[in-house]
């Protein structure tokens, strides 16, 4: 037992370890791990820089980087929908960068990056849209719903999930798209007509088609990426765009302000929007439309030219004031209780 | 007189030695890489405190003067003098370095009011070892001055022991619950607000009645009821278990044991997924059920039932691990008493069995309650739209919301739960007298169950069993097939994608789970012992010894164990990213959020087991001239072997499978298993997901097995083995 304190103090200054000196890039990663895992395996076998990547939910990520404020410990983060990078952005969490491969990118990718101050940049992006269980509606003879109307069918009752947009930015994008379509009033008398018809509103963005796609509800609201990868899977899913047009996320990506390997991390920041890498992301898995105007997009892929896309007013409805606005009056109205 | 001078000797040597020789302050590359004794002359930044004073930092100073002035003490005065001096040298020392380490940052001074009126100075690093080294050399003087004093009879020891925890207690628990409780009253740009904390206070959402009239109740209400049920589930199932496992004559009881041990070593989110697939509105046994019966049983998994069925198959193992050390305590000369005064097995066993149990009941109720508040994973999946209080913290966090005032108003109210059931646990308890093991003549052994009892207890245990194992098998199928609950065709892929080798180059752990895994166990491992020692050693202070303060100490220590991870998470990274100690980014924080979350559990488990030992026990070994340090080691740890075992085991397992605060602490160079886990889940890549969680189960079943090698049995009584070995010749002859 005398050894305590001594094991104790071992312990306090333990371990912190590492390879001091050699190039290295701390990373945070919030899109889907395997291709986290992808990209950093195919950088470091370009680079000499040894990437120390950890996956974290975009919402995990904003904390974390905003707790660390005064001593960040990671250099990039990559991936996540763009709302939190831009809200990072407005708080001055990340640095501002131009990169010379903005040049390449799609319009909305740079569109993300001029709003911000060049503090983040658009790297993929998905259109929001829906997920149906095809044996579920079979069984049931549902007609398959093609636009929002259509979800306030009560032959409906009970089978949508969306997920609570207190805890998710796929809902939340879901109700300031509908805010967009419908105008603000409207959207929400919508929204409570549609809570008839919600068994469960989720706390992760891509749970409902989860759900559906194992038989647990008839359909889903996400993002269509995450319904195609479903389907991918072998599920039972049909991925639609809603007729009235849909918003959309960019995923995004951002250099941590006061980051130890600000170097390194533009090395990464470059190579990764880069055409020859996007292009890999579909072999990983990942459905989203990439950034890069060279780039090849998943054939999987919903083809952006079919979907009736809303100009979306990412600065607006990513600020903090009109989504605190838009949650508080969700609280009071929709409440997402579910009729479970 | 000797003694107390050599002790202080000691005590001095190890301040001169912080200052003297060590690094002052935190070295990047970490101390333990040793990677810093080549430049340790040439860098400045590596240098010795002492050697810190020269270039400019001048508020060091009073460190040195302070370990010379208890020098001249040591020199000039007999320790019957001296003793009130060194109290206060050392909590000046101690004083001093919290005032200047919070006051002097990276960058200079915090406070804008120092540097108007000291002028600019330079700034320092977090501390390192030479600065740690040396407070514990100060919180040393004090103890070998409250001795030389003759507080609590004169015993450095106790009196060292209880300096230490507290000091360790106030900077890993009160700290950072103070800075977390301090978020909520600041605004986006850290100006002051109470706005945020009035608004949340009075929410209906979370105190509403509703349901009393047909509507919904808040979530206070939702997570209390639930904690309720779980408690009460779990005691009585552990109970049950326990008297199984000790009281009747069922084969396999080395089986019962590893049984339920399984589900507390597994990780997060896999129970709940099992559920789903077994009972959710598509699961097999629902449809099997629909199918013969015609009934529509619909969603009914989603909510509170589903948790508490997941909670169940987590928790009642942990009542279990705590009953069955109370359990076999009970001594059975008291149950022969009552039998031998003609009371039947069923009176004997509900008059004075049960009653003699009730500190461990309460302790499992206890530990039941608070699990089931903090816990995470399982309402995360089955929590339908509801959510509890742990999950509705987690997402005012991390979700779109932000709001850590309501975080910190949920977390007081999840404290207000748990404390009070603390305080009523106590209240009930009172100072009544459990203890039943003396180094009296005692003999026999336990009294078998009654029938009345052993029936029924004997069909729930075998129908959990039969539950626990139909689940577990539904988990390791789910790490063989393509795609768990559509393509049922068998596969080695997931294991193969996570777990590959390859030798041709010397071993190359080429898989995709192996970094997570080797951090994930040498973090364990490291957590588990020192989790065990200091919750062991609590326990021994808080039931044997009398200090100022007791019970305001064994409150704090039970906070960090109530405390829902997220906000210990948030609270670890607000408090130790910064100097005077930084720990972001390192293993060391991982470490010692495991320990001091986890150490409550082996407090409570040695409290339990500490209070059957009568305390003539160590009496004697103190009259016999033993010191307190010898009579602990060889008298009461051997009594504690269950104990000790508990808390090992339960330490380890929580380092592996705990999850909600991990997310924030791991870091890109320490992640940890589940939260590579927790990952693979959201993304739907079940199959490496349980992949990975069967590998990490059975790691976790051997290194459980190495411990109880390890620890071993603890023999109360001779006459169980004498009469065991009795049956065995009587049964070679035949």
């Amino acid at each position: 037992m005398r050894n305590i304190p001594i094991a104790l103090a071992g312990g306090v200054a333990t371990l912190a370890a590492g390879a001091a000196g050699a190039q290295e890039l701390n990373l945070i990663c919030s899109a889907d791990v395997v291709v986290c895992e992808r990209l950093v395996t195919e950088f470091e076998a370009s680079h000499d820089i040894a990437v120390n990547m950890v996956r974290l939910s975009s919402g995990e990520t904003y904390a974390k980087i905003r707790a660390e404020a005064r001593n960040p410990q990671t250099d990039l983060w990559w991936g996540g929908t763009g709302d939190p990078h831009l809200q990072a952005a407005a708080d001055g969490l990340t640095a501002e960068y131009q990169s010379p491969m903005l040049e390449e990118l799609q319009d909305w990718a740079v569109r993300q990056a001029e709003i911000s101050d060049y503090r983040t940049v658009g790297v993929y992006s998905g259109a929001l849209g829906w997920g149906y269980n095809t044996e579920i509606f079979e069984e049931k003879g549902l007609t398959p719903p093609q636009c929002w109307a259509d979800l306030l069918n009560p032959e409906l009752a009970g089978e949508i999930q969306i997920a609570d947009p207190n805890s998710s930015g796929t809902a939340y994008t879901a109700l300031a798209t509908l805010v967009q379509i419908m105008g603000e009033d409207e959207a929400f008398e919508y929204l409570r007509a549609l809570d008839a018809n919600v068994s469960q509103y989720t706390k992760s963005g891509s749970a409902p088609v989860k759900a559906a796609a194992r038989g647990e509800t008839g359909l889903g609201i996400v993002f269509m990426h995450d319904a195609v990868a479903q389907a991918e899977e072998g599920f039972p899913i049909e991925v639609v765009a809603p007729c009235e047009g849909t918003g959309y996320e960019i995923g995004s990506m951002s250099l941590i302000e006061g980051a130890q390997n600000p170097d390194e991390a533009e090395v990464f920041y470059d190579w990764v929007l880069g055409a020859d890498v996007q292009s890999i992301m579909p072999e990983a898995g990942s459905f989203q439309i990439p950034s890069n105007v060279n780039a090849t997009p998943p054939e999987a892929a919903p083809d952006l030219s079919e979907i009736t896309l809303i100009d979306y007013d990412f600065a607006q409805y990513g600020s903090t004031e009109r989504r605190t606005e838009l949650l508080a009056r969700w609280d009071d109205e929709v409440g997402g209780v579910g009729v479970e | 007189m000797i003694r107390d001078d050599r002790r202080l000797d000691f005590m001095l040597l190890l301040g001169a030695a912080g200052l003297v020789v060590l690094p002052w302050y935190r070295i990047r590359g970490g101390f333990f890489g040793f990677g810093w004794l080549g430049d340790w002359l040439s860098d400045d930044r590596l240098w010795p405190g002492l050697a810190q004073l020269f270039p400019d930092r001048w508020w060091l100073w009073p460190i040195p003067l302070l370990l010379l002035a208890a020098l001249a003490l040591r020199l000039t005065l007999p320790p019957s003098r001296r003793g009130r001096g060194l109290v206060l040298i050392g909590a000046a020392g101690l004083g001093w370095m919290l005032v200047e380490g919070l006051s002097v940052g990276l960058r200079g001074w915090n406070w804008g009011l120092l540097e108007a009126t000291f002028g600019e100075v330079e700034g320092q690093q977090a501390y390192g070892a030479g600065a740690i080294v040396t407070a514990l050399a100060f919180a040393g003087l004090i103890a070998a001055g409250l001795a030389e004093r003759g507080a609590l009879k004169g015993d450095a020891f106790v009196i060292g022991a209880i300096g230490l925890l507290v000091l360790l207690v106030a900077t890993f628990v009160l700290y950072p619950i103070v800075s977390m409780f301090t978020g909520a009253f600041q605004d986006y740009d850290g100006s002051f607000t109470a706005e945020g904390v009035a608004k949340n206070i009075g929410d209906p959402n979370i105190w509403g009645l509703g349901c009393l009239t047909g509507g919904r109740c808040g979530v206070a209400w939702r997570t209390f009821t639930l904690a309720i049920c779980t408690a009460t589930g779990t005691t009585l199932l552990g109970l049950a278990f326990a008297l199984v496992a000790t009281r009747t004559r069922v084969p396999f009881k080395k089986g019962l044991r590893l049984l339920t041990v399984l589900p507390i070593i597994t990780p997060p989110f896999v129970i709940g997924l099992a559920l789903t697939l077994m009972l959710g509105r598509a699961g097999f046994v629902t449809t099997f059920i629909e199918d013969t019966t015609g009934w529509t049983l619909g969603r009914w998994l989603y909510g509170l039932p589903g948790i508490w069925i997941a909670q169940m198959l987590s928790f009642t193992p942990i009542a279990f691990l705590v009953l069955i050390g109370v359990v076999e305590g009970v001594s059975p000369s008291m149950e022969e008493a009552s039998q031998t005064m003609r009371a039947g097995r069923w009176r004997t066993f509900r008059k004075v069995s049960l009653p003699l149990m009730a500190p461990g009941l309460a302790n499992a109720f206890l530990i039941g309650f608070i699990e089931s508040m903090a816990d995470f994973g399982n309402p995360l999946v089955l929590g339908g739209s509801g959510g509890v209080l742990s999950t509705e913290i987690f997402f005012a966090v991390v979700g779109a919301q932000h709001d850590p005032a309501r975080a910190a108003v949920l977390a007081t109210v999840l404290l207000g739960f748990t404390l009070s059931a603390f305080l009523a646990q106590r209240l009930w308890l009172g100072r009544r007298n459990f203890a039943t093991v003396s180094g009296k003549g005692d003999g026999g052994r336990p009294a078998l169950l009654p029938r009345r009892v052993a029936w029924p207890v004997g069909v729930v245990v075998a129908l959990w069993a039969a539950f626990t194992l139909f689940v577990y098998g539904l988990i390791l199928f789910g790490g063989f097939v393509q795609t768990w609950g559509l393509d049922h065709s068998f596969t080695l892929e997931h294991y193969a994608r996570a777990f590959s080798v390859d030798l041709s180059d010397g071993i190359a752990w080429t898989g995709v789970a192996w970094k997570s895994f080797w951090t994930t166990m040498e973090i364990a491992l490291i957590a588990a012992p020192l989790t065990a020692a200091v919750g062991l050693l609590t326990a021994w202070l808080i039931v044997r010894q009398r200090f100022p303060g007791r019970g305001i100490f064994e409150f704090a220590l039970m906070m960090s164990f109530a405390i829902p991870g997220t906000v210990i998470g948030i609270s670890y990274v607000m408090a130790f990213n910064l100097p005077p100690i930084q720990m972001t980014g390192t293993a060391a924080i991982l470490i010692f959020c495991f320990v001091f979350r986890n150490m409550p559990v082996g407090v409570r488990g040695g409290v339990a087991a500490m209070s059957q030992l009568d305390p003539s026990l160590d009496e004697a070994s103190l009259t016999l001239g033993a010191s307190s340090p010898r009579t602990l080691r060889r008298v009461i740890l051997p009594l504690l072997r269950p104990a000790i075992l508990a808390a090992l085991v339960y330490s380890f397992v929580r380092a592996i499978t705990s999850i909600s605060a991990v997310i924030f602490l791991v870091s890109a160079k320490y992640n940890m298993a589940t939260a590579y886990i927790v990952g693979l889940v959201e993304n739907g890549e079940y199959g490496i997901a349980i992949a990975y969680s069967s590998v990490l189960i059975l790691v976790m079943i051997a290194v459980i097995g190495g411990f109880q090698l390890l620890v071993g049995d603890r023999q109360l009584r001779r006459r169980e083995a004498r009469a065991a070995a009795a049956r065995r010749t009587e049964e070679v002859p035949a």
